[in-house]
C-alpha cells in the first residue's frame, strides 16, 4: 500500500490557498442533503459540527456524555498559541510553523504544520468573536504571554482555563445549531463501530448509554473528533471517560493508525499518593518559571525538605543544563525526574516526586508578586495534597497527557477510509513525536473551524453516496459484532474486575512503553499484555445487564480496546529504532544523554494496518520530506 | 478511617428508591470521595450488587459532571468545590455520609445519583451565544475590551453547569445558571446586539422547563463550586425587564422541556 497525502504542490505559503481553489464544491442547495456524522463535541468535533451545520448540511454529533459541554477539552488550563504578533516581538506565521516542526523533533508533516499557523490567527478572530473572555491588557487589547519556553509571546488565554473557555465557545455554536435544526446532538451515546459499505465510511453502530439501545446511524459521511488515548496508561490526566474506542473501531475497519508510540509525559504533575488513585492532576508547566527542582543528595532521606540544609540539595536539572536549568522541555524535564527517582533519589511517601520549590522565588519576589502568578495553582495543589506550596515545596512528578499519535490523515483530514475524516488528537498529523505547550487547542480549532468545512465538500462534491438500508449487510455483520462483543463481556463473570486489570495494562505500558523504552522491554511487554488480554477475556467481571445505565459495562468495552492498542503501541515503539520527541528509545541516545534521532532511516510517519486478531499488524511508510526546516540536533547545555 | 456512605440507591425513575448503607473500613483521607466511591464500587462488582452509579469525567473541578448532595449541601461542606476535589480529610472517622442525587423536578433522575441536565442545554440553544457563524469574525483586536470588563465577564463565564445551584435552591431555580451565561456574554460588546433578545429567550426556555422562581435566597452561590457571584441574577432580571420594554413578536419560542419528554 502506498499512503497519498495529498499535499499541494508548490510553494508551502500559497498551498492552503491554491488547494482550497482545486477542491470542489457543493452547491448550497444540496448541502442540507447531505447527511454527516461527527462523533465527539470536544473542540474539534464541537467545532466541526457547528461550522458544518452552518453551512448548511445535515448534521448528527454524538458525546457519551451528558452534554457536549463536557468533552476533555475543557481541562486545557495554560493557552492557545496564535501567529498575531500583537506583542511586535518578532512572530509570524513562518515563526510558528518553524518552532512546530522542530518542536515535533522533525517527525510531522510540513504541509499541515504550516496551516495550522496559517490559520492560527483566524481562531482567535473567531473566539473573541463568539464572546471567549480572553485576558486583556487595561487600553483594551488582548493580552499574551510566552508559554512552554517560547522566545515569543504567542499565547492568547483566559485565566488558567483557556480550554473551558473556548469548549464553551464552540458548545454555544453548536447549540444555536441545534436549536437552527441543523445539528441533532445525540448526548449519553458512544460509537462502537464504524460503517463502511463499498469501501466507503457510510456511517456508525452507536449505543445509548441510559437505556442500552443499540442504533445505526448512516451518512455520508463520518468525522471523527475523539480526542487521545492517554488512559491506555490507566493513570494519565485525560478525563476518565476519554478513550480509543471511535479510532480503534475505525482502525479495525481498515483505517490505518500512525505513530501510536508518540506519546507526551507532562513533567509538572501531582504525585499519586495511593493505590485508590484515579487519575493524575496537571499543575502548569508555567510553574517551572519560578520554581527550582531538587532532590536530596542522600538516598532517601527521612528529613523534611525545610530541614534539609542547601548544601545537601541536589538542584539535578541546574547542574546538567547550566543555559536552560529549570526550563527545559517537557521531555527532558520528565526523563531526568524518573531517573532522579529510580536511583532512589526520590521523595514522598511513594518516593515518585522530586521538589519544585518556590522558596527562593518568594524570597526574590515576595509573595504577593508569586501569589499573583501561580496563585490558583497552588490553592489547587493545597486543595488536593493538605500542603502549603508557599511554605513547603511541591512535590511533582510526570503524568501522561497527551497522544501525537492517532488515525492516519491526508492534507484533507481523510483517512484511509474514504469518507472517514479525523480532527484534532484523534488524527496524528500535526505534532510530530513532541507537542508544544498551547498547540493543542489549536490544532483541534483549525481542523474543526477551518480545514474540515472546506475538504469534506471536495468528497462530497465528487463522489456519488447510494442509498444504505439498515438491512445492508455490512451494516447487520457491524450491529452484530458490536451486541455479540457486549454479551460476551456480560457473560464472562470471572474474579476481576475491569479497573484491576486496566491498573495492571496501565503500569506494563508506564513501565515499558512511557518515558523510557528499550527493544528488550517492549518485546517484555509485548507477552505481558498479550498474557493479561488472554486473562481479561476469561476472568473479567462486569456488574449489572446491557439495559441501563452500566459504567462498568462501558468501560469494559473500553478496556477491551485499549489492550489492543497497547500492543499496536509498543509493536510501533519497538520498529522505531531511534529516539525522537517523546519516544525515547535508550539504546539510542547522544553520550550526553539527549535524544538520538535517526533522520537517515527514521524519517517517516509509522502507519499501521489491522490484519486480523492473530496477524501482525502491516507496516506502511509516509516518508517526510523537509523543504523549509531542516532537521538539526536539539540541545539544551 | 472508618465511617459510613448512606447512599441513594433507584434503579431507575420508574422504581423507588431507599437510602443502602455501606460500611467502609479503610478509607485513605487523601482520597476524593469519588475515590472512595471507586474503592466501595470495586468491592460491590465483586459481589455481584450493581455498583453505584454517579457522573464523573475530569476529576479536576471543571468538567461540571460530577455532583450531588453531601449531608444536605450540593458537592459536599468545603466551600468552592467540586465533588471530585474534596478530599476525605475533611470527614473525620465514625462519620456517616449522606449522599443523595441533585434533587429537583427539571433534573429527572436516571439512575442513583445520576440525573438528567439537559434542560441547561436548552436554556443555552435558546440563546446563549453569539450569533456569530465560522468565518465572520473581525480581527480579534478591532473592538477594544477593558481589563475590568473582560475580568466581570470572566467571572461569569467560569460556571461549570453543574446544576448544584439548582439542587440548592430551595426552589430549585436555575437563575444563577442563567444569570451567568446572560452576564457573561452581554457585559462584552461581542454580545450587546442580541442582549433583549437572549435574556427573553432563555429565561423563557428556563420557565418552560420547570425550574422555580427565584427568591433571592443566595443558597446558589454559597454552594456553586466555582463562586458565581449572585448579581450575575440581578444582571440577567435587568436584561431581561429591559427586553420586555423593547421586545418585538419574532422571539423564538421554547423547544419542548426535558420533563415532557421523559
Amino acid at each position: 500500500m502506498t499512503l497519498d497525502a495529498k499535499i499541494p504542490s508548490g510553494p508551502i505559503e500559497q498551498a492552503w490557498a491554491k488547494h482550497c481553489f482545486d477542491m470542489k464544491l457543493v452547491n448550497p442547495a444540496n448541502k442540507r442533503k447531505h447527511s454527516l456524522i461527527v462523533v465527539g463535541s470536544g473542540l474539534a468535533g464541537g467545532a466541526a459540527a457547528a461550522s458544518l451545520g452552518e453551512l448548511g448540511y445535515n448534521v448528527k454529533c454524538f458525546c457519551f456524555q451528558d452534554s457536549p459541554r463536557r468533552a476533555h477539552s475543557i481541562a486545557a488550563q495554560g493557552g492557545i498559541n496564535a501567529a498575531k504578533n500583537y506583542p511586535n516581538d518578532g512572530e509570524s506565521v513562518f515563526r510558528l510553523f518553524y518552532d512546530t516542526v522542530k518542536g515535533g523533533d522533525f517527525r510531522a508533516r510540513e504541509a499541515n504544520v504550516y496551516r495550522l499557523a496559517q490559520v492560527s490567527g483566524k481562531i482567535i478572530d473567531q473566539c473573541v468573536a463568539q464572546g471567549v473572555p480572553f485576558a486583556r491588557e487595561y487600553g483594551g487589547s488582548l493580552s499574551n504571554r510566552s508559554f512552554g519556553g517560547a522566545q515569543v509571546s504567542r499565547t492568547f488565554y483566559a485565566r488558567g482555563q483557556t480550554g473551558q473557555q473556548l469548549l464553551l465557545g464552540a458548545y454555544q455554536a453548536l447549540e444555536r445549531q441545534v436549536r437552527a435544526g441543523s445539528v441533532t446532538m445525540i448526548p449519553r451515546t458512544e460509537m462502537l463501530d464504524l460503517i463502511v459499505v463499498d469501501g466507503r465510511a457510510r456511517g456508525i453502530v452507536a449505543r445509548d448509554l441510559v437505556t442500552g439501545a443499540y442504533s445505526v446511524h448512516i451518512a455520508d459521511a463520518v468525522i471523527l473528533g475523539t480526542g487521545g488515548y492517554s488512559n491506555v496508561y490507566y493513570l494519565s490526566t485525560n478525563a476518565k471517560g476519554s478513550n480509543t474506542t471511535a479510532i480503534w473501531r475505525a482502525y479495525k475497519r481498515g483505517a490505518l493508525f500512525a505513530n501510536p508510540c508518540f506519546t507526551q509525559i507532562h513533567p509538572t504533575c501531582i504525585p499519586v499518593s495511593g493505590d485508590y488513585q484515579s487519575k493524575l492532576t496537571l499543575m502548569s508547566e508555567s510553574l517551572r518559571n519560578d520554581g527550582r527542582i531538587w532532590v536530596p543528595k542522600k538516598k532517601g532521606d527521612p528529613r523534611p525538605p525545610n530541614e534539609i540544609p542547601e548544601d545537601e540539595r541536589d538542584y539535578y536539572l541546574e547542574r546538567k543544563y547550566p543555559s536552560f536549568g529549570n526550563l527545559v522541555p517537557r521531555d527532558v524535564a520528565s526523563r531526568n525526574a524518573k531517573a532522579m527517582c529510580d536511583e532512589g533519589y526520590g521523595v514522598g511517601k511513594s518516593g515518585l516526586g522530586v521538589y519544585l520549590d518556590f522558596s527562593e522565588s518568594i524570597a526574590r519576589l515576595g509573595e504577593k508578586t508569586v501569589r499573583e502568578r501561580y496563585g490558583n495553582l497552588f490553592d489547587m495543589y493545597q486543595r488536593i495534597t493538605d500542603e502549603n506550596p508557599y511554605k513547603v515545596p511541591m512535590r511533582i512528578y510526570p503524568a501522561i497527557h497527551y497522544t501525537m499519535g492517532g488515525l492516519w490523515v491526508d492534507y484533507e483530514l481523510q483517512s484511509t477510509i474514504p469518507g472517514l475524516f479525523v480532527l484534532g488528537e484523534a488524527n496524528f498529523s500535526d505534532h510530530g513525536a513532541n507537542r508544544l505547550g498551547a498547540s493543542a487547542l489549536m490544532q483541534g480549532l483549525s481542523d474543526g473551524y477551518f480545514v474540515i468545512p472546506y475538504t469534506i465538500g471536495n468528497y462530497l462534491a465528487t463522489n456519488k453516496f447510494p442509498k444504505v438500508e439498515e438491512s445492508n449487510p455490512a451494516v447487520q455483520e457491524a450491529l452484530t459484532e458490536v451486541k455479540t462483543k457486549i454479551d460476551k463481556l456480560l457473560s464472562i463473570k470471572g474474579n476481576r474486575t475491569v479497573d484491576s486489570f486496566h491498573r495492571e495494562l496501565g503500569k506494563i505500558v508506564w513501565d515499558y512503553c512511557g518515558m523510557g523504552r528499550t527493544a528488550e522491554g517492549l518485546e517484555k511487554a509485548i507477552g505481558l499484555i498479550r498474557a493479561l488480554r488472554e486473562e481479561y477475556w476469561k476472568n473479567v467481571t462486569v456488574a449489572g445487564s446491557a439495559d441501563d445505565l452500566n459504567e462498568s459495562l462501558e468501560k469494559a468495552g473500553r478496556v477491551a480496546d485499549f489492550f489492543e492498542l497497547a500492543e499496536l503501541m509498543c509493536i510501533d515503539a519497538r520498529a522505531r529504532n531511534e529516539s525522537c520527541g517523546g519516544h525515547f528509545r535508550e539504546e539510542y541516545q547522544t553520550s550526553e544523554g539527549e535524544a538520538q534521532r535517526d533522520d537517515e532511516n527514521y524519517s517517516y510517519v509509522a502507519a499501521w494496518g489491522y490484519k486480523g486478531d492473530n496477524a501482525p499488524p502491516e507496516l506502511t511508510k509516509e516518508p517526510l520530506e523537509f523543504h523549509y526546516v531542516h532537521p538539526s540536533q536539539r540541545s539544551y547545555k | 478511617m472508618k465511617l459510613t456512605l448512606k447512599i441513594w440507591r433507584q434503579k431507575n425513575s420508574n422504581e423507588k428508591g431507599a437510602f443502602v448503607r455501606y460500611p467502609m473500613d479503610d478509607v485513605d483521607p487523601e482520597m476524593s470521595i469519588l475515590e472512595c466511591l471507586d474503592v466501595l464500587n470495586e468491592t460491590l462488582i465483586l459481589k455481584g450488587v450493581p455498583p453505584v452509579a454517579f457522573e464523573h469525567d475530569c476529576r479536576e473541578g471543571i468538567c461540571g459532571m460530577c455532583g450531588f448532595v453531601i449531608n444536605g449541601v450540593a458537592h459536599g461542606p468545603e466551600r468552592g468545590t467540586t465533588a471530585c476535589q474534596l478530599t476525605m480529610r475533611h470527614f473525620k472517622e465514625g462519620d456517616e455520609l449522606t449522599l443523595e442525587p441533585w434533587r429537583a423536578k427539571a433534573f429527572p433522575l436516571i439512575k442513583d445519583l445520576v440525573v438528567n441536565r439537559r434542560a441547561f442545554d436548552h436554556i443555552i440553544e435558546a440563546g446563549g451565544y453569539v450569533s456569530v457563524s465560522t468565518g465572520q469574525a473581525p480581527d480579534g483586536n478591532d473592538i477594544l475590551v477593558g481589563k475590568e470588563v473582560a475580568d466581570k465577564s470572566m467571572d461569569a463565564a467560569a460556571c461549570i453547569g453543574c446544576g448544584a445551584c439548582v439542587a440548592a435552591c430551595p426552589n430549585a431555580a436555575a437563575a444563577l445558571f442563567t444569570g451567568a451565561k446572560i452576564t457573561h456574554l452581554s457585559s462584552l460588546p461581542q454580545g450587546e446586539p442580541e442582549r433583549d433578545r437572549r435574556a427573553l429567550a432563555m429565561v423563557a426556555q428556563m420557565n418552560a422547563e420547570d425550574f422555580g422562581s427565584c427568591t433571592n435566597i443566595g443558597e446558589c452561590t454559597a454552594a456553586c463550586p466555582k463562586e458565581i457571584p449572585l448579581d450575575v441574577i440581578a444582571k440577567m432580571n435587568r436584561d431581561y425587564i429591559c427586553g420586555t420594554v423593547r421586545t418585538r413578536d419574532d422571539l423564538p419560542t421554547p423547544v419542548t422541556p426535558v420533563l415532557a419528554k421523559s
